[in-house]
């Protein structure tokens, strides 16, 4: 990755994204492994030892709205942050409710958050991070002061409950993070995008006949596990940062396999690599924020401890970005 | 080249050494699943540098597989 441009120190401002407070939600339905093996033929062994996932979250009332409303209003209690002061709201979701309005806009109205700007992203799993580059950037180039983040998926739609390679994987849910503009030298991100090897995981548009999600699971593979310890060896490169300074990796909770891999890859110990993908299978954008979310609440992060945020998916799209713990 | 490529299925299916014969079955005798076999097939296209694509993989059901493989797709 030597082709990267230098970023120029000078150019950005003092300012830099702080998580401020974090919420999720998933819909209450459970399904387990066995449920999926009464669909299609497979086991909650097989699937448990391809992908460690147990079981996911499905939605039966909620939707990809009513999850990130959820997920919003939890993050801005925890972040001790009104609705009328943010800026900006920005979702990520390849699984939107309704096309028009945006799913951003739909969460402005439900909060009351009148000031704020409003629009959707779509990067697939590598969407949270997209957002989180796309919001610090705002912040520091002093635009935005207070911003909401949200991953929102209902992947449960776009899934053919016929095809057992796929519908073994997904979940529902959402997570989101409140955001902050704070004195100090922002992190810099690194991001890729292979759009040549793009057919290797597909969702056609609604307009489409068949709107399943469609992957070659050894290529995703394969693309995950190089590519993912060479962005964040990159990022922490490029922010001269050590991994004994990093004190966890939170990677998009696609397989545990996938997980296990990059540890190893990176030569770093799989306790500094949290999952929760065990629970929810794989919730695309929403993946990195509820994790987040649940070391937040688990007073699994301290002040001033430096994560590593990771994602990888459809595009073929991948990211990584530091942050620093930094809620009081 | 039977070394080189022992060390590696060793190091990526969690077999001991010993164990793998240019006989063995990757699936049958080293009972690796198809994520090992991913696994595998990347550090053998890092170690010889050349580039196993999905449709061969099903060629390489054994050690041996694998070796002619590499002999044939080598620069």
């Amino acid at each position: 990755m030597t082709g990267a441009p230098k970023l120029n120190p000078e150019m950005y401002s003092t300012k830099k994204a702080v998580i401020r407070g974090t919420g999720s939600s998933v819909p209450r339905r459970i399904v387990t492994n066995d449920d999926i093996a009464r669909l299609v033929e497979t086991s909650d062994a097989w699937i448990r030892e391809r992908t460690g996932i147990r079981t996911r979250h499905i939605a039966v009332e909620e939707t990809t709205v009513s999850l990130a409303v959820a997920a919003a209003r939890q993050a801005l209690e925890n972040a001790d942050m009104e609705a009328e002061e943010l800026d900006l709201i920005l979702v990520s979701t390849i699984s939107p409710t309704r096309v028009m309005p945006c799913t951003a806009c739909e969460v402005q109205a439900a909060i009351g958050a009148s000031r704020a700007f409003c629009f959707d992203l779509s990067a697939a799993c590598s969407g949270f991070v997209a957002a989180w580059n796309t919001v610090s950037a705002y912040m520091t180039a002093g635009l935005v002061e207070k911003a909401l983040i949200i991953g929102s998926e209902c992947l449960s739609n776009l899934t053919d409950w016929q095809d057992r390679s796929t519908c073994i994987l997904f979940g529902d849910g959402a997570g989101a993070v409140a955001v902050s503009a704070e004195e100090g030298r922002a992190f810099f991100p690194a991001a890729y995008s292979d759009g040549g090897a793009g057919e290797a995981l597909t969702l056609r548009s609604s307009q489409g006949e068949r709107c399943f999600m469609e992957m070659d699971g050894q290529a995703v593979f394969k693309f995950a596990v190089r590519r993912v310890p060479q962005v964040i060896e990159e990022v922490l490169e490029k922010n001269g940062l050590k991994r004994e300074t990093i004190s966890h990796y939170v990677l998009h909770q696609a397989n545990q396999r996938i997980v296990e891999a990059v540890a190893k890859r990176l030569g770093e110990p799989l306790e500094k690599f949290p999952m929760n993908l065990q629970r929810y299978g794989n919730t695309s954008s929403a993946s990195i924020p509820i994790l987040l979310d649940e070391l937040n609440r688990r007073g699994s992060l301290k002040q001033g401890e430096k994560l590593v945020l990771a994602g990888f998916g459809g595009g073929l799209t991948w990211g990584a970005a530091v942050t620093e713990w930094n809620r009081d | 080249m039977f070394e080189q490529i022992k060390k590696i299925v060793a190091e990526n299916l969690n077999v001991e050494e010993e164990n793998i014969t240019p006989e063995s079955s990757f699936k049958e005798d080293l009972k690796a699943d198809s994520l090992d076999l991913f696994e595998m097939v990347m550090a053998l296209e890092e170690e010889f540098d050349l580039e196993i694509p999905s449709e061969d993989l099903e060629q390489l059901e054994t050690v041996k597989d694998v070796m002619t493989y590499i002999e044939s797709h080598k620069e």
